[in-house]
């Protein structure tokens, strides 16, 4: 009796949260699930009471778009060259802010800025700092960024990254920059809490046993923080799959620069792209780019396990 | 291979920025000889330096000021590797993503240059270390795989591979249980006379220092208050401190006076000291002190029996008793002389420890006169320093913050000079140890 009284007193209890998780998550997915497998589903015309093909149109749309595999090939290009990247140069600044004592304090605060900032504002900032405004191959621009700037001043010649007529990999390359940096805070932040959660003795240790600075680190610093390491590049690929403002902050929403719209969408863009036109096609896109998702992330898993230490 | 430390000093600067004396001087003027292939036990209660102490010989940490030497050479300056220790951590500091075989190993892959071995002889060096720690069989386990006692033994092992010249072991047996304790002292024991090693180990547990050491230092707020075979430390207490300090189970302490060429504990008169003047004393009597006589001098009313066996553990009060009961052991036909409740006790001179009730200082009287001196010729004897603490005691932990170091303790042309040392140095040595790159061709040749 008492069992079952307490029984309808925890549902009662989980109720809110039950109900928020039905409205807002498990009939999303539901319901996308539903539009992907329904030809030109609409909502208005769902509403007014027509019937829908079923099957996986949506889907052989989708593979079929040109547009589709431009934006899968920016969004696998993008995550496998910045998550290495910033994973790498987190290690070392999270290993370096934790040895030093003179000054952390403020290079703390320097490297977790981005992580409180708008990335749209900090898209604009780099746009800023990339731009050469006017300017051909026989024409002074109008106005140029400070990256230029430094470019002549170092006695280069300024490069067009992000402007008008500008080439993809110059994009890229700004791309990269800014989803590397974007992406070090929370990086940081994990390595660092691990570093300072592995004893001191160790280093003690390795001090004793003669292991040079570079030793240790291999040997002894990478392998104990080998579960942040995996946390982090996990929690990367699965953020860099999902990259899209980052673009919209530095391209606008055209996804690329002046001239050539969409060269740098990617598959978030290419969801909201569809989704006003053809909501059952957006929602093919969203479970694919799921599946992509969910693959690299059992890959990531299997490896890790193999890899992280203990 | 001997060690020498030369007025090794310690002082940890104030967290406490506002309060400049709150410096912890954690060591002060430690001076010592380790003979050569012996087993040294450092002994104290916690904060008394004997860590702080020991990582200053491996290099881990910086002396403020002093020297120290391995043979004849100055290490001091040296960084840890090149001192040719091997250093087995408290919680043992296994690198717990290595299997035994390659924690054993890391401290030879290390190695550089001309002292750069095989892959051969490296895994035959390990296996034979392992041998003699009796870890052979785990090789290919992980640490977290193995128990307290076999982690410990691959901690020996991995110290051991180097082939050190000193083994300095921190609190080594402090995270095992009781019976694992036992077992695994002895075996750190049979591993030293094996190696013949000089070796150097810290506790604060008298018995297992007692067990084990050839010598034992006795440690108090950085100071060291007596060395000696553990024997001569229990028979011939310098001070109140170790007196009270080694013993299981501890010696029991009264108030009381000389006087008349008498002491008297209350108003029982209880040995003649003809030689001594009148005075306060604090009497120290281990429980195997006493003896149970129908017409005993000291008068105590018995609390309890305990029967262990071939010897009978009386437990009785005295008012002028410090310590809540006057524990003694006494043989067991003996008990017949007690009536009622109440004991009365003749005392073994050579058991009764007289201390000056100001600096605690021990107070020799008859036949200890004689026997404290053959204990000193003795020592000298076998090379090593009978060192005490003379002088007021070193303030005690709590009242650190407000008064200044004792100015006994500064004395002399060191003394000196440690005032002329650069404050940077004090602070560098307070920061975490950092891995410091090995400089190549510094490796210490033997």
């Amino acid at each position: 009796m008492d069992k079952k009284k307490n029984q309808w007193k925890a549902w009662l209890y989980l109720l809110p949260a039950i109900v928020l998780l039905l409205v807002f998550t498990v009939w999303p997915i539901f319901n996308t699930i539903r539009m992907s497998l329904l030809k030109d589903y609409d909502d208005l015309a769902a509403i007014g009471g027509a019937t829908f093909e079923f099957g996986f149109a949506n889907f052989a749309k989708v593979i079929s778009y040109r547009g589709f595999l431009t934006c899968l090939g920016n969004t696998v290009l993008l995550t496998v060259i910045t998550v290495p990247i910033s994973t790498m140069l987190a290690l070392l600044i999270a290993v370096a802010l934790n040895s030093i004592k003179w000054l952390s304090k403020i290079f703390q605060t320097i490297f977790f800025l981005p992580y409180v900032t708008n990335s749209i504002a900090i898209g604009m900032v780099f746009m800023a700092m990339f731009s050469m405004i006017g300017g051909g191959p026989t024409t002074e621009p109008v106005s140029i960024g400070i990256i230029n700037t430094i470019i002549e001043a170092c006695g280069g010649t300024r490069i067009n990254w992000v402007n008008a007529g500008s080439d993809y990999w110059s994009n890229m390359f700004v791309l990269i920059i800014y989803i590397v940096w974007n992406a070090l805070p929370f990086k940081i932040l994990v390595l660092l809490g691990g570093l300072q959660g592995v004893n001191k003795q160790y280093y003690d240790a390795a001090k004793v046993d003669g292991a040079s600075r570079l030793r240790t680190f291999w040997r002894v610093t990478v392998p104990l923080l080998s579960p942040m390491i995996a946390y982090v590049v996990i929690t990367g690929f699965i953020g860099g799959f999902k990259e899209y403002s980052s673009i919209v902050g530095i391209f606008g929403e055209s996804m690329g620069p002046v001239g050539n719209p969409g060269s740098l969408n990617t598959m978030v863009g290419f969801i909201y792209d569809a989704i006003t036109n053809n909501p059952g096609r957006a929602s093919a896109a969203a479970l694919i780019l799921f599946a992509i998702i969910f693959a690299v992330t059992m890959v990531n898993l299997y490896v890790s396990k193999k890899r992280v230490h203990y | 291979m001997k060690v020498v430390l030369e007025h090794l000093t310690k002082i940890f600067p104030s967290r406490n920025k506002k309060d400049k004396n709150a410096e912890v001087v954690a060591v002060n003027d430690f001076s010592l000889e380790i003979p050569d292939g012996k087993l040294i036990g450092l002994l104290g209660p916690s904060g008394c330096g004997k860590s702080t102490t020991l990582f200053m010989i491996s290099g881990l940490q910086e002396p403020t000021s002093g020297r120290i030497f391995f043979g004849e050479n100055d290490v001091t300056k040296l960084s840890p590797e090149n001192r040719g220790i091997g250093l087995v951590f408290q919680n043992y500091a296994l690198y717990p993503h290595m299997t035994v075989q390659q924690n054993i190993l890391f401290p030879l892959q290390n190695l550089k240059g001309e002292n750069r071995l095989s892959k051969e002889e490296m895994l035959e060096r390990a296996t034979k270390v392992a041998k003699l720690v009796q870890i052979d069989e785990f090789m290919d386990r992980k640490p977290s795989e193995l128990s307290g006692g076999q982690q410990q033994r691959v901690a020996i092992a991995r110290a051991l591979v180097k082939m050190p010249r000193v083994l300095l072991l921190d609190e080594p047996l402090s995270n095992l249980d009781a019976r694992l304790r036992l077992q695994t002292r002895e075996e750190i024991r049979r591993i030293q006379r094996d190696t013949q090693i000089t070796t150097i180990f810290v506790t604060h547990d008298q018995e297992e220092a007692m067990s084990i050491s050839d010598y034992i230092v006795v440690m108090k707020l950085g100071v060291i208050m007596q060395t000696g075979k553990p024997q001569w430390v229990y028979d011939d207490p310098a001070n109140l401190f170790v007196a009270k300090f080694l013993g299981s189970p501890p010696i029991n302490m009264l108030s009381g006076k000389v006087e008349g060429g008498a002491l008297y504990i209350g108003n029982e008169r209880v040995l003649e000291v003809p030689e001594l003047e009148d005075r306060e004393v604090y009497i120290g009597i281990r429980p195997e002190g006493f003896l149970l006589r129908a017409n005993g001098r000291l008068t105590c009313k018995v609390s309890g029996i305990d029967v262990m066996g071939r010897d009978i553990s009386v437990v009785s009060t005295n008012e002028n008793s410090l310590n809540p009961v006057v524990r003694s052991i006494i043989s067991a036909d003996e008990i017949g002389n007690a009536e009622g409740d109440t004991a009365r006790f003749d005392l073994k001179p050579h058991k009764v420890f007289l201390f000056d009730k100001e600096t605690e200082e021990r107070i020799y009287f008859g036949e200890q006169v004689a026997a404290h001196e053959k204990i000193i010729a003795q020592m000298k004897a076998e090379g090593q320093d009978y060192v005490t603490h003379e002088g007021p005691l070193p303030r005690e932990a709590d009242d650190r913050s407000s008064s200044e170091q004792p100015p006994e303790e500064k004395k002399g042309i060191l003394a000196k000079l440690k005032g002329l040392l650069p404050k940077k140095r004090e602070k560098a040595a307070d920061e975490q140890p950092e891995p410091v790159e090995q400089p190549e061709g510094q490796d210490d040749k033997e």
